[in-house]
This record gives C-alpha cells, structure tokens and sequence, in this order.
C-alpha cells in the first residue's frame, strides 16, 4: 500500500555561479513514512534540504508539499519561515541550533511562537493577563513537557540548551521541530556525533515519532545503521545528480550506489592499471 | 556586540596577569619596575607641563614633581600589592583557612569604608585640588586591589546565603519602590539631589528602552538618542502648534518615535553586527542634522523655548497662587520644589511603566522571540517565526519608550536644542546596558545610578571625572564582562529560582 506523497521534488536544480550542486533530482517522500536522503560528502544533500526549507531559492524546478486537509504549497517559491508555519514543514540542522542562553522550556515556547502569538491576541490580551492567554499559555506548557518527556529530558526543563550534553542536544533539537506542530519533520544528519547507543536510541525516536503523531520524516544521514535501521524509502545522490531510489534492500544491492560510496569496482580498477602501464 | 560567545566567566581576579606563585623580591621589584615605566611613559604628556595664562602670553610651567609622585605611587602600590598579604598564593591559603564568605565581605567591606572615609574627607575638609584628585586616585586604586584579590562575586554568594535565610530577598523590591516613593519627601531631598534623581530615572527609562533593542533582541543599535529626539520634538511641536496638553502629547510622542523605528527598522532589516551599528549611528546623525537645519519647524540650532511644563491634574505651578494653581488649590506656600518632586513622580511612573511592561512582555511570545533572535536568527526562522516582524516589534518598542522619555525630557527642561541628542547621549545609554548587563532591568537601572548619580559625585573633579569613568569602565570590562547582572532568568520555569549562567547567553550579532 503506497500512501500519497507528503513531498514532491521535480527537477531540481540549484547552481552556486559556475557550480551545480544539484542537478534535475526528482523524488517524492509519501506520507507516513521514513524518507532518506544519502550520499557521499559533497554530493548535494544539505543543499537539497536548505531548498526544501527555503534557506535557498532553488534554481529550477519544483518542491510541493501536500497537507493532510488537502492544501498544497509551493515551497519554491515560499518563504523560509512561512515554511514551517504554514506548509508544516520543521527541520533540524546539521550543526545544532538551539537557542543555547535559554532553557529546554523555553526553546520548545519558542517553537510553539505561532500559536502563542495568536493567544496572546498579538500581546495585547497577553500583556492584560487575561484568563484564555493563561490557558493558552499551559497548553503551550504541556504540551512542551510532554515532547521533553518524549526525548527524556523533562528533569532539565531548566537547564540551558547549551549547557546540555551533545546526545541530548540533539534530540532536543529535534523536540523542538516538533513542537511547530509539522506534518513532515526535516532532519539534517540527527546521528552525527552520536556513539552507537546514542544513535540506536535515535531509531526508536523516529520510529515512535512516525507511529505516535503522524508525522513523515526525511532524513540525511551518514550512519547507514539509522539509515537502514529506519528508513522506509532511500534517495541516494552523488555530485548534485539522483542516482538511484528505493527500498533499503535495493539500495543495498545497487552497483552505481556501491561505486559510488566505495569508488569503482576492483576490475575497472586493475584495467585502467594496465592502461597506465603500457 | 559581534564578539564570540567564548567568554568563558571570567571569574573577578581571572583576567589580571599572571602572577608566579613563588615571587621573589627581586621579580616583584622587576615587575613594579616595569609598571612604574608604563606610569612614565603615561604621566609624562598627560601631567608633566601645563599651559598658564598670564597677561602677556601663554606660559608653560613643568610640573615634574607631580610625574616623580605618580611614578612612585604606582612603583610602591604594585610593589605593595606583590608583597604584601596579597599575593595570590597567601590570599588561597587565607580563603581557605577563615573561609571564602567571612573573608571576602570583609575585604568589600575595608574596600567600602575606605571609600566611605576618603569621601568624607573630600568633602568635610574642603580639600582643593590636586589632593584631592589624589585621595581619590588613591581610594580607587584601593578599591581596585581589593576587588581584584577577593571576589565581588563572594560577597554576592555570602549575602544570598544569608539573605536566603530571611524572607529580605522577597520584600527587597517593595522596600525599593516605597524607598523611591518617599524619597521628595525626604529632608536629603533638596533642590539638587531630587533634580539628579529625575535625571538618574530619565536615563534609568532610557537604559531600559534600549535594553530591549539591544540586550533582549540583539541588534546593536547606536542611534538611539534619535527616538529620544523624536519623542522631545514630538512633545514640544504638537503643545506649542496646537496647546495640546502633556497627558495627550505623551502617548502620540510614543507613537511617533515607534513609528520612526519602524522607519528605521526597514532598511536595516537585513544589517548585521558592525554595518547595523553603522547605520544606525547615521541614522542618529541624520535625526539631529535634520532638526538642526529645518529651520522653519524645529528652530535649528536655537532650539524650543517656552515649551509648556506639565500641570498637576490641571493645576499649574505657578509663585502667584492664584485660582487653579497648585498652591492656592491647596493652600500652602509656593514652593519651586513642588514642580520637581510632581516631574520625579511623572518620570518614576513612566520608569516603572517601562519596566512593567518589559518584564510582562518578555514572557510573552513576542519577547521570547526577540530573545530567540538575540541568540539564533536562522533557527527562529526554522522555526516559522517572522523575523522580520520580531526585529520591528523590538525597534518600535524600544523607540516608543525612548519617545516617552523624551517628552518627558522636554517638558521637564521647558527648552530643547539638537544639542541635547548628539551621540554622546547614545554612547551613554549604551554603556549603561552594556555596563549593567544586557538583557537584566535591574542590572541597568544601578549602571544608571552608577553613571548619571557616580558621576556626579565626581563633579569637582571637572574634566579628570571622565578620567575616573574610564577607569570604573576598563575594570568592569576586566572583572565583570557580562555586566553587573550576566546571568539571565528563565522567562518560564518549572521550578523557582533558575538562572541561565552568563556563558551560555549570546550576545546577538547585530
């Protein structure tokens, strides 16, 4: 059973000057499951993501995502932030940006912005105190403990972002993502740096991220053992160009994925050898 | 305020020179040597020859005993400070043996005496001159050891230890704001005192409005002085072209400087760290420039004169007492101190108005947001905020308080000129929440006191104060380079009492 697609990537292409970083890729994540995106370093991924998020304005072709109520976004042409707020679209990033000064609670508030923002009636019944910004405001705060709950950090609910652990700061990360309330989460590379407790910890995440809330992902990641552990669907890229799509399995089995992660293949090597020598 | 987050807490005494453990009398000479050399190099241009004014011409007179003195003070002083109880490796072993607590309040205690004595000898003995610019010297250096060797930070933990005790902490700021209701009605209160409190508090509101601009939301800003402009030309032009009174002036002085920050928040939307401060620099420039040649509306350089003074519920002040004026409504004597002591109450109204509304503010949305974009502007936009409007919000509300400020400032002068908002101002209001820790209310309002109130303090002094005013600057960057407050409070918490640690707050990059 293949459910309809959450995402839909046609032909996109992203050129920096003279260099093409991403070169026609074309892919669809569907709804409800683990889309992910790999390759080697270089190959394309991070810019693919920043395209999909709106950091960058892609420079040819087309992202839409689909909402659950039906409604469809262009993302190419959205701005970053109406991204997420309108389209439900969260993402993480490769390098962890917390608001490291401010505490897990407070990370995960700032998340909820949005919302808040319009309880507190643009801050007027905010700033008056009324009783519907106050119930708002728990709300807000519930449902905050519950994704720390989630991600087993609800006894540093006052503890600075920066001051916690590497493992934790990524999962508060990605916490918070999921506190904007998205239909599709965007997760760049959540496994890196992690020891392999850490990351096997990650897959049950994920995994219960995807059942619980309904929630597709698409993910970059370099540890194959996230990636394969999770994954219903793998996009591999190498130098900006899709070169294959499938299942784990199949991915697993692909030559042109095989050459492309671990060079080309003995023989090929011994000929062009030969060629040198003679 | 594009600096690293890499401050690692500078505890107080961590960023002085290292000194060896084990210091002979032969390297502490050398060192103080080295210092007396520096004292040399600095004393000869600044005290060494001084121009006189005779009759005929200008006449240059040396002074070098007074350069032999300077380098002898600090010689010793450095050569004392090496020897004697405080050198670094005793002063542990004492820390360790009386304990931390006892040991530094004692020290910050001496230190305070000291300065208590000095000042009073300044004072009461009428010392004139170059001794007491001395004594002065003298008491700060004191101060300076003092500090550098025993933590401020100690006297800190001990007093919230023992503050934590009693049930002081919960009731200190309602002892504060009746010791500020009070105070006109106090006798220290003359003339002089309760004219420097209004100014204290006009800077004091000014600190806050810029805190939000520049402590909550990050974005350096160094024009403020032209909201201030704003709000005081605002006040002045709508009372004296169409009589309208303070009361209804004030609130569209706000929404004007507001609107100017919008105006200014525009173009500047997409500056960062030194271009933003840059341009808003210019932007103050071009406010007093424009006020300065606009003739026609503003007077130029001539200024407002005769701008109407606030009434009291529409009582004037005014010495003849007639009918509807304060005096003769309630029928006691004219005295010109009414009028200030209703100015310090307008201005302490509107201070804590200031305040009031920040703090409520900063723990709604939209001050989260500004704190968020202090600390990771592309992560707000990841998630779904409008940084756009998150970094209006911020400069119209700051600028709407700096409007406030600025009528309240005409009103109480009666005369404004481009004089009053030159960059100085700026500069100023930014030491202050530079100084007082970016982001903490409370942190600014005593670097306030500290710079309008300590200041002044130094007024005999003339020109050597900003001698003095640098000196309190450098040490604080030394000891305290987070500000008096560094640490940040939580603006929601599970459990009571949690801090952020200043390492961990970012600065904003413009």
């Amino acid at each position: 059973m293949t459910s309809a697609p959450i995402l839909e990537v046609a032909n996109l292409t992203m050129r920096f000057g003279g260099l093409t970083a991403v070169d026609d890729v074309s892919f669809a994540a569907r709804r409800g499951e683990i889309t992910a995106l790999i390759g080697p370093n270089g190959a394309g991924k991070t810019t693919v993501f920043n395209c999909i998020t709106g950091f960058y304005k892609a420079s040819g072709g087309s992202i839409v995502a689909a909402r659950q109520d039906g409604r469809r976004f262009d993302l190419h042409r959205m701005a970053d932030f109406r991204i997420t707020a309108n389209a439900g679209v969260a993402r993480t990033f490769q390098n962890i940006r917390l608001f490291s000064g401010m505490t897990c609670l407070e990370n995960l508030m700032v998340a909820q912005h949005n919302v808040l923002m319009k309880a507190s009636g643009y801050s007027v019944i905010g700033l008056l105190g009324l009783p519907s910004w106050h119930k708002a405001q728990a709300a807000a705060v519930d449902r905050a403990m519950s994704w720390l709950d989630m991600v087993r950090l609800s006894d540093r609910a006052d503890a600075a972002a920066g001051e916690l652990s590497y493992g934790d700061q990524r999962r508060l990360e990605i916490a918070r993502a999921m506190c904007t309330g998205p239909e599709l989460l965007c997760l760049d590379e959540p496994a890196a740096g992690l020891n392999p407790r850490e990351s096997s910890e990650l897959n049950v995440l994920l995994q219960a991220i995807k059942r619980e809330h309904v929630v597709s992902i698409l993910l970059i990641e370099h540890d194959m053992g996230v990636v394969m552990g999770v994954s219903d669907h793998i996009v591999v890229l190498d130098y900006g160009k899709r070169i294959a799509a499938g299942t784990p399995d199949e991915v697993r089995a692909d030559p042109t994925v095989i050459a492309a992660y671990l060079g080309v293949e003995d023989e090929e090597v011994a000929r062009v050898e030969q060629e040198i020598l003679q | 305020m594009s600096g690293e987050t890499g401050n690692k807490a500078t505890g107080p005494g961590s960023g002085s020179k290292p000194v060896s453990p084990r210091l002979s009398v032969v390297g502490a000479a050398t060192d103080a040597a080295q210092w007396a050399m520096i004292a040399l190099l600095l004393s000869v241009p600044l005290l060494a020859w001084r121009t006189i004014d005779t009759p005929t011409a200008l006449d240059l007179v040396s002074r070098w005993p007074v350069v032999a003195e300077a380098v002898a003070i600090v010689f010793v002083g450095r050569l004392a400070m090496l020897l004697a109880v405080l050198t670094p490796e005793r002063s542990v072993e004492t820390r360790e043996l009386i304990g931390p607590h006892a040991i530094g309040a004692a020290f910050c205690g001496i230190a305070l005496v000291g300065l208590f004595v000095a000042s009073g000898w300044l004072a009461g003995f009428e010392i004139v001159g170059w001794w007491r610019f001395r004594l002065l010297l003298l008491s700060w250096l004191l101060l300076l050891i003092v500090f550098q060797r025993t933590s401020i930070g100690l006297l800190f933990a001990w007093l919230a230890k023992w503050s934590a005790g009693t049930k002081l902490t919960a009731y200190l700021p309602w002892v504060g704001l009746g010791a500020l209701a009070v105070f006109p009605a106090l006798p220290v209160a003359d003339r002089y005192t309760l004219d420097l409190a209004v100014m204290v508090l006009t800077y004091v509101m000014l600190g806050w409005g810029l805190n939000i601009v520049v402590g909550l939301a990050g974005l350096l800003d160094l024009g403020y002085v032209a909201f201030y402009a704003v709000g005081a030309y605002s006040y002045a032009l709508l009372a004296q072209n169409f009589g309208l009174s303070f009361w209804i002036c004030l609130p569209l002085a706000g929404i004007l400087a507001a609107f100017w920050g919008v105006l200014l928040g525009f173009p500047v939307l997409r500056l960062r760290g030194d271009y933003l401060a840059i341009v808003t620099l210019a932007f103050g420039e071009i406010i007093r420039i424009v006020l300065l040649n606009w003739q026609s509306l503003t007077g130029g350089p001539n200024g407002i004169s005769g701008i109407p003074r606030p009434s009291f519920f529409g009582l004037v002040f005014e010495p003849t007492c007639g009918p509807g004026s304060f005096c003769g409504f309630f029928g006691i004597e004219h005295s010109s101190l009414h009028r200030i002591m209703w100015l310090y109450y307008i201005i302490l109204v509107l201070a804590l108005f200031t305040a009031w509304v920040t703090t409520r503010v900063r723990r709604l949305p939209v001050g989260r947001a500004w704190e968020a974009l202090r600390e990771d502007e592309i992560a707000c936009r990841a998630l779904g905020l409008n940084t756009t409007l998150v970094k209006l919000s911020a400069f119209a509300m700051g600028a709407m308080f700096g409007g406030f400020a600025g009528s309240f400032f005409a009103t109480k002068q009666g005369f404004i000129s481009p004089e009053s908002f030159t960059f100085m101002e700026s500069a100023t209001i930014l030491a202050m929440v530079v100084m007082g820790g970016m982001g903490s209310q409370i942190g600014v309002a005593i670097a306030a006191l500290v710079m309008v109130g300590g200041i002044e303090l130094f007024r005999e002094l003339e020109l050597y104060r900003m001698l003095v005013f640098g000196l309190v600057m450098v040490v604080m960057m030394i000891w305290r380079p987070r500000g008096f407050v560094g640490s940040r409070t939580p603006t929601i918490m599970r459990e009571r009492g949690a801090t952020v640690s200043a390492g961990n707050v970012k600065e904003g990059h413009g």
